[in-house]
């Protein structure tokens, strides 16, 4: 039953990702992406990392594919030329490339022996997160919400619009 | 056959190609950057299937779930600065495609 599901699963995520790449229209990217991001948090649910899971489905799915959608009906950008011939064989090649290097490193004759499941899932819990993030985290975890404060005021300062090239006409 | 760190493994490995594909291939900004956050969640699933599989009773590796965490964080920041970058390039030349940026060119 594992077995379906991780393969159900992962093929939610891989060929939405992979329209994602070939779309040339911002919003089906977008949106394709949203199924993408859910099919891999379900992922996570497989791996027993439930806390994740549903932080990856508020904090991606929720908020940034709601911010890229925000931002592509603000702009309404016209959909792409088709990219060149070699341009795309280069790319296929990459790719394909990728997809062999990463299928021998994982799956060939010198790879593994792997880590087998040992343990129950030391992750299931949320307080496992909070523990580990209010002790031995502690200092990190209050940079980050610096860090969101510094990236919040900056987005602010970069979106806004300047008096002085715009001829204060706002 | 059951499901091991391996799979995990290239699943990572096929969305993190996937996503260099879209870099490569795609020309329009804001497929390139949703392309660049399918790199970084295939790197989240790769460490969380690490930690997962390498955690026992006694060391429960919770290291890399919670860089996931601060990972998801940071990528946040990053999504809002880029399409504040990409809002402010469309205000000063009304274009989003790759091809025609091209004033440091010169």
């Amino acid at each position: 039953m594992k077995e379906i599901l991780f393969h159900f699963f992962a093929a939610l995520t891989l060929l939405p990702a992979f329209f994602v790449a070939t779309s040339r229209k911002p919003v089906n990217a977008a949106m394709n992406m949203l199924v993408s991001f859910v099919g891999l948090s379900a992922l996570f649910v497989l791996l027993e990392t439930y806390f994740l899971a549903i932080l990856q489905v508020l904090v991606y799915a929720g908020a940034i594919i709601v911010l890229f959608l925000f931002i592509i009906m603000l702009i309404d950008p016209h959909k792409s030329p088709a990219p060149s011939l070699l341009r795309f064989l280069a790319s296929i090649a990459a790719f394909a490339l990728m997809v062999l290097t990463g299928y021998f490193l994982v799956y060939g004759p010198e790879a593994g022996p792997y880590a087998q499941l040992a343990a129950e899932a030391p992750a299931s819990l949320s307080r496992s997160f909070g523990v580990a993030l209010f002790t031995r985290y502690m200092l990190p975890f209050q940079i980050t919400g610096f860090m969101l404060l510094i990236a919040m005021i900056g987005v602010i300062v970069v979106s806004r619009k300047d008096p002085a090239t715009d001829g204060g006409e706002a | 056959m059951s499901i091991g760190l391996e799979d995990y493994l290239f699943v990572s490995i096929l969305l993190f190609a996937i996503g260099f594909l879209g870099v490569l291939l795609r020309k329009n900004t804001l497929i390139v950057f949703m392309c660049l956050e399918l790199m970084l969640s295939a790197s989240i699933l790769a460490l969380i299937a690490f930690s997962r599989y390498n955690s026992t009773a006694a060391n429960p590796l919770m290291e890399g779930n919670v860089f996931v965490l601060f990972i998801i964080a940071i990528a946040a920041c990053e999504v809002a600065v880029g399409l504040a970058i990409i809002v402010a390039l469309w205000r000063r030349i009304q274009t989003v495609e790759l091809g025609e940026i091209k004033e440091l060119k010169h």
